[in-house]
């Protein structure tokens, strides 16, 4: 799947952390959700895989700052950003 | 997804079998008698790439995909599970991490040693007072001007014995920290464990660490991502292997079962014609085959790199090591007396079926994650 805009990146990614999180509990797109703590320890090897496989990125040692997958909106930059290099 | 093996795994499941039934099996009691795989084996391992199966063919591994692993844990640990360990703990847990999330400069060094079996390796997170609760590890690293200073004790290190690279896991200023630690290592000390009940002779050790100094580019990942990153993704991988190795000893009970029923004599008719066996075969064999469903799944989402195979993957080793103990007392039970020999490879393979639980992740932690994707995404995992 071919990601080109920001608007269409954050619905993949909220899609895929509402699926994770589930559907009945609200996060905005500004919540941090591992501060919300509504993760579990196998999640950020889940985003990490669902990220490069949906994306088509290859996230490196360099990547893993947790600012870039805290929220819906820093998830969309992070990829925008990474697109872009 | 499609069940059917392609012509490449299938040739390869009869070499794996092939392998085991005629290097390993006849031998595996007496390694667990023995306390130990002899480093013939080892050689033997190595000279067939088992080593380094899922490593790329460009760092001298065999570059096959994840079915065609799982197909040989699988193999191996029908005929022996602390042989199955040792590809557990230097290609699930270290190569593969090390493939993952190395840096290049730690790939071009130890991935060819590692898939060609010149080093050993293994992975060094559980302590006396950490095991499940790995967020409580108290090895210790300080940065100092030329790399980081190691102190602490890692225990119940499969193959430390032996291994010539281990992966330490240390909490440090800025968190939880994986290093590539070799065993030269001035101040590291290797203290064997031994009287385990299953996979006697998978030489396990103690890691005695004090004022270790590892160079700055022996972390590997991420500074403070040791538990997100590196923890995570060694022990989904082992997982995989543990899972494909609990089937393996399910296997094995439920076959030698079936030939044991068929020539006994009880009460004037075969074992195998008794109502109440025929519901223990009956029940093994249905565990067997949902159990090599699951571990197929999981092979066949972890090649697509789908996210939901890490969770696939978890359920898979919750069901499987479960039932190869379930299969295994079932199978010393059709056995009677001979079930609880050291003659027969029955006992080894309960006594085996019991670590399998524990190892990777207890049941009890594959429950907590389990039940918690189901009540968030039901859908994950059906």
């Amino acid at each position: 799947m071919e990601v080109t805009t920001q608007p269409d990146t954050k619905v993949i990614i909220k899609e895929f952390l509402q699926k994770r999180i589930g559907q009945d509990i609200s996060f905005t797109d500004e919540e941090d959700i591992f501060k919300l703590g509504l993760v579990n320890s196998l999640f950020a090897l889940e985003l990490v895989v669902f990220l490069e496989t949906t994306f088509k990125i290859s996230i490196e040692n360099e990547d893993l700052n947790l600012e870039n997958f805290s929220t819906v909106n820093n998830l969309g930059a992070f990829i925008l950003k990474k697109k872009d290099r | 997804m499609n069940l059917e093996l392609t012509a490449d795994q299938k040739a390869f499941r009869e070499e794996c079998r092939h392998f085991a039934q005629t290097a390993l099996q006849p031998y595996a009691n007496d390694y667990d008698k023995q306390g130990a795989i002899p480093r013939e084996l080892i050689g033997q391992l190595a000279a067939q790439g088992y080593l380094g199966v899922t490593i790329p063919a460009e760092y001298g591994g065999r570059g096959m995909d994840q079915v065609s692993y799982g197909i040989l844990n699988e193999a191996i640990g029908r005929a022996c599970s602390s042989t199955r360990s040792l590809i557990t703990v230097h290609s699930s847990l270290t190569a593969e991490t090390i493939l993952r999330w190395g840096t290049k400069e730690q790939k071009d060094k130890w991935l060819p040693l590692l898939a060609q079996g010149t080093k050993l390796a293994a992975f060094g997170l559980s302590e006396p007072g950490a095991g499940s609760d790995t967020s409580n590890i108290q090895t210790a690293y300080q940065k100092q001007a030329d790399g980081f200073l190691l102190n602490g004790v890692k225990k119940w290190i499969t193959f430390a014995q032996i291994a010539d690279l281990y992966v330490i896991v240390a909490r440090g200023a800025n968190g939880i920290t994986a290093f590539l630690v070799e065993r030269n290592t001035p101040g590291l000390r290797i203290q064997p464990l031994d009287g385990i009940l299953g996979t006697r002779a998978s030489l396990l050790a103690e890691i005695h660490l004090t004022d270790c100094l590892i160079p700055a580019e022996n972390v590997l990942g991420r500074e403070g991502w040791g538990l997100q990153q590196i923890v995570n993704t060694a022990l989904d991988n082992g997982r995989y292997s543990v899972a494909c190795g609990s089937l393996g000893i399910a296997r094995a009970c439920l076959e030698d079962s079936i030939q044991y029923t068929r020539n006994r004599n009880l009460f004037g008719s075969l074992l195998k014609d008794h109502q109440l066996t025929k519901q223990k075969i009956t029940n093994m064999v249905t565990e067997v085959k949902a159990a090599s469903l699951l571990c197929l799944n999981a092979g066949y989402l972890r090649d697509k790199k789908d996210p939901d195979s890490i969770i696939q993957t978890t359920l898979a080793k919750y069901y499987a090591s479960r039932i190869a103990n379930t299969i295994a007392s079932d199978a010393v039970q059709l056995h009677g007396a001979m079930g609880c020999h050291d003659s027969l490879s029955i006992q080894r393979y309960f006594r085996d079926a019991k670590v399998m639980e524990i190892i990777e992740g207890s049941t009890e932690i594959q429950q907590i994650l389990i039940a918690d994707h189901s009540v968030a995404s039901l859908s994950s995992i059906l």
